[in-house]
């Protein structure tokens, strides 16, 4: 068989929509959907030209608020009948331009979709719309002593749908998991308007693990119209170790010590001096502003099991060469030493005019080696940077701190933040951990995957979605950007920054 | 890329090109499982070995024609273990066998299942390429999750070349107790239970006997112990115990053989909190009462309605006809995703056909 042949490859270059005519789509749309469903107007379309990424900026034709999935179902059949682009949206809070609008298709909002359909405390399941909030799901949970694990900083605003899209992580997921391990079902419609119920409430389903190909498709397979979630017994007691170091390396080896020691804590986040001394102006958490690099370690569970695990990691933090060492001694200063690595994102945009926030992993040993690059990247673009990491998952933030009204700033962020993300992927790693790839990454995807694996990824889009039409330009760079970006790697072997010493 | 895998690429583009079905086999241990194997053998053992293994970074790599034995004895000598405890069912089973089979253990509705340990993977695909998809962190949201695609999927989408596995550390204490209970206690119990801090690692109810292992800090077990009373079972027991329904060695499952008796060996996973089935036949429950086994003679459409009706599916495991349907059937949207991703990743229709289900 001559697989050439059969038919051409998809992705292999960006699919040209503008003939799309948004007078007929309205029109087609209008039929469909009440009044108010439908906004059209540029003046209520700029709320949603752009979301958490908003240097990338673009109005869509139209934007649909639907609130039931019939209505749904009515809108991807009009936007497939007529091959418009499709792009939906949860609160808008990602940080990667995922739900960034195409100029030629329609925003599918789900904000309307915020009802908690059904609260179950004894199968400890939530059955929910997919515009509600993260953090509602836990507040409705909470007084039966149950909540939804992952915890992404935007927790308050950000949507389920949207966690579901992105597969968001969270400071907790070392010992709780990503969104993919606390999901049981969801239910959603594909481009062609055919209702798919991907999982069900039992612990796994026939055939293959649709369930995981969804989580973290950003948009690009099915639209997401409920969702169920797993709810976890709340720890009975949570409590807090701030160590500080007086080398970036020393930290970055205790915490793979703790590892080592056989410990899972709830949550292992480090920050480097810099963003210290960032949040500190802000919060007045309390930190050691005059250690290179702090660490906070969470315990949870039972009291005992809290007071034994909190004793192994004192020790080998002691042993480890901690300069200090402190632990929570209630809530509210656990609370205080959580507030400053809650506080990096804000903290850096008050000392900055702009700020780009990165996303790479990386194996945890090779921590040092990164951030030793780094300094290195600040010096050749001119540009600071202070680095926030949950060190337990080896999952990196860097925050670049920029003026995007200097000219050449913005430009040179992105330079400096491609090239953190390529050292991601040299050092053994991945140019996103949780924000997801969106328009932001793209050309980033092009050194992280061959051209089979990328041509594969089109295929497994097509599966679900053959005429390309949810949210296409994101996530999977076609094969003709990739050419374009020039960086292509023939395979994987070629390795950049030869000039990097690997042990 | 070694001779080997060459070789593999080859015989791939040439079966490809002539439509010839490919039997994947590691170990063979899981033949008995899903429909009829059919296909020239591919056996894959070859490709053996620990690729890399640190235990501070919690991920190992490995060939797939390594025996899950010695990945397992590897982890241990570091005190760490696959979280999900995957069955073995003889002492030949290989790590490539065991994530296309998808299988877990007793820990799974503690731990999370095989799918959630899967990293990373590198496959050979039905067109004789090498892919690679996720990695060795632990978060990584670049392209759609491929890996745990493949966990599972029993072969039907690609030969699995290597995979990366989260691996956790082994609890520091275990306790075992025996509580006498009915099915339907036992059932509100353990979601009872399931619903508060306790740190519940395995579950299993048969025949009036409830039994649960404990796994964490001492303190945490020594806590509940106390607090849940019913009967401490002495170490070896229980590890004989959890290890008999892990490998399906227990006296439930036993050995006669099941197609002579008519008798099928069903697993049925439902919903934790699901009713008690009323089926008739011998029952042993695990996963927090998410996993039901039945040992039945009831018709397959019988025990395959009352399980949607209790919204989970049923999977006919050993014994029965394997030409018919072993695993739940589809709705029709989910089946046109299904041929839709089988075409994507073999065209051809070459890797262990019609293994998972008809047309696949």
């Amino acid at each position: 068989m001559n697989f050439d042949a059969e038919a051409p490859t998809p992705g292999e270059r960006d699919v040209d929509f503008s003939a799309v005519d948004k007078v007929r789509l309205v029109e087609a749309l209008a039929r469909v959907l009440p009044a108010g469903a439908l906004m059209y107007d540029p003046e209520d379309l700029r709320p949603y030209e752009c979301d958490g990424l908003s240097a990338y900026r673009q109005l869509p034709l139209i934007v649909a608020l639907p609130t039931s999935e019939e209505q749904v179902v009515a809108i991807l059949r009009t936007c497939s009948a007529m091959r418009v682009p499709v792009v939906a949206r949860g609160a808008g809070t990602g940080l990667s331009g995922g739900a960034l609008p195409h100029a030629h298709g329609v925003v599918l909002s789900l904000a309307r979709f915020n009802r908690i359909l059904q609260l179950d405390p004894h199968a400890r399941t939530a059955v929910v719309q997919p515009g509600v909030r993260n953090l509602a799901i836990s507040e409705a949970a909470a007084p039966h002593g149950l909540y939804y694990a992952p915890d992404p900083s935007s927790q308050i605003a950000c949507t389920i749908g949207g966690n579901v899209a992105e597969n968001s992580g969270g400071v907790h997921c070392l010992k709780y998991g990503l969104t993919v391990h606390n999901l049981l079902r969801v239910r959603g419609v594909t481009i062609e308007g055919e209702i798919v119920e991907i999982g069900n409430h039992a612990l796994d389903a026939p055939g293959y693990d649709l369930l995981a190909l969804v989580t973290g498709s950003e948009g690009m397979l099915a639209v997401i119209t409920e969702v169920t979630v797993k709810l976890t017994p709340k720890p009975q007691l949570a409590q807090c170790v701030l160590a500080a170091f007086d080398d970036v390396i020393r930290a970055g080896n205790a915490v793979a010590e703790i590892i080592a020691a056989g410990i899972i804590p709830a949550g292992l986040e480090m920050m480097d001096q810099p963003a210290t001394a960032a949040v500190e102006q802000f919060v007045h958490a309390g930190y050691p502003l005059s250690a290179k690099a702090i660490l906070l370690c969470e315990s949870d569970g039972t009291p005992e099991e809290v007071a034994e695990e909190i004793a192994r990691v004192r020790a080998v933090l002691d042993a480890g060469g901690a300069t200090e060492i402190r632990v929570s001694r209630d809530e509210a200063e656990r609370m205080r030493f959580w507030a400053g690595r809650k506080a990096a994102f804000p903290a850096a945009g008050r000392i900055s005019p702009d700020y780009y926030c990165m996303d790479g992993t990386i194996p945890r040993k090779r921590l040092g080696e990164m951030l030793e690059a780094i300094q290195a990247m600040e010096r050749k673009h001119g540009l600071r940077c202070i680095n926030v990491f949950h060190a337990g998952d080896g999952n990196l933030h860097p925050l670049i701190l920029f003026d995007a009204n200097q000219p050449g700033e913005l430009a040179r962020a992105e330079e400096f933040g491609a090239e953190i993300l390529e050292l991601s992927v040299a050092l053994g790693g991945t140019i996103t951990g949780e924000h997801g790839v969106g328009i932001e990454k793209i050309n980033q995807m092009c050194s992280q995957f061959s051209r089979p694996e990328i041509t594969t990824f089109f295929r497994v889009k097509a599966a679900f979605d053959p005429a390309g039409l949810l949210n296409p330009g994101k996530a999977i760079p076609t094969l003709n950007r990739c050419a374009e970006y020039g960086r292509e790697r023939v395979s994987k072997g070629h390795v950049p920054y030869p000039d990097i010493p690997r042990f | 890329m070694s001779d080997l895998i060459e070789q593999w690429q080859e015989r791939v583009r040439a079966a490809a090109a002539a439509g010839t079905a490919l039997q994947i086999r590691g170990g063979g241990t899981k033949a008995f499982y899903g429909r009829a194997p059919a296909g020239e053998l591919f056996d894959v053992r070859g490709h053996a070995g620990i690729v890399s293994y640190e235990p501070t970074e919690l991920v190992v790599t490995v060939r797939a024609g390594t025996p899950l034995a010695e990945l397992e004895a590897l982890l241990d000598d570091s005190r760490q273990m696959l979280a999900f405890e995957p069955p073995h069912f003889g002492a030949t089973a290989t790590i490539g066998g065991c994530v296309a089979a998808g299988l877990s253990g007793p820990r799974r509705a503690a731990a999370g299942a095989l799918r959630d340990f899967v990293l990373g993977v590198k496959i050979l695909d039905g067109r004789g390429d090498v892919l690679t998809f996720g990695g060795q962190v632990m978060k990584n949201v670049a392209g759609y999750d491929v890996s745990r695609l493949i966990a599972g999927s029993l072969g039907t989408l690609g030969v699995i070349l290597e995979v990366s596995l989260k691996v956790l550390p082994r609890p520091v204490a275990e306790a075992t107790l025996s509580l006498a209970m009915s099915e339907a206690e036992a059932i509100a119990r353990l979601n009872e239970w399931g619903g508060q801090p306790l740190p519940l690692s395995a579950s299993a109810w048969s025949d009036g006997v409830l039994n649960v292992r404990l796994s964490g800090a001492e303190a945490a077990v020594r806590a509940a112990l106390a607090r849940l009373g019913g009967e401490v079972v002495a170490a070896d027991a229980a590890d004989a115990f959890w290890g008999g329904l892990r490998e399906q060695t227990a006296d439930f499952f036993g050995d006669a053989a099941l197609d002579e008796s008519g008798t099928s060996l069903w697993r049925l996973s439902v919903p934790s909190a699901a009713a008690p089935l009323k089926l008739d036949g011998h029952q042993l429950i695990e996963w927090g009462g998410a996993l039901r086994w039945l040992r039945s003679t009831v018709a397959a459409e019988a025990i395959r309605e009352r399980t949607a009706a209790l919204g989970g599916h049923a999977t006919r495991f050993r014994g029965g006809a394997r030409d018919g349907q072993i695993f739940h059937p589809l709705p029709a949207p989910l089946m046109t995703i299904h041929r839709r991703l089988k075409h994507a990743f073999d065209p051809a229709g070459i890797f262990n056909p019609g293994r998972l289900y008809d047309g696949l």
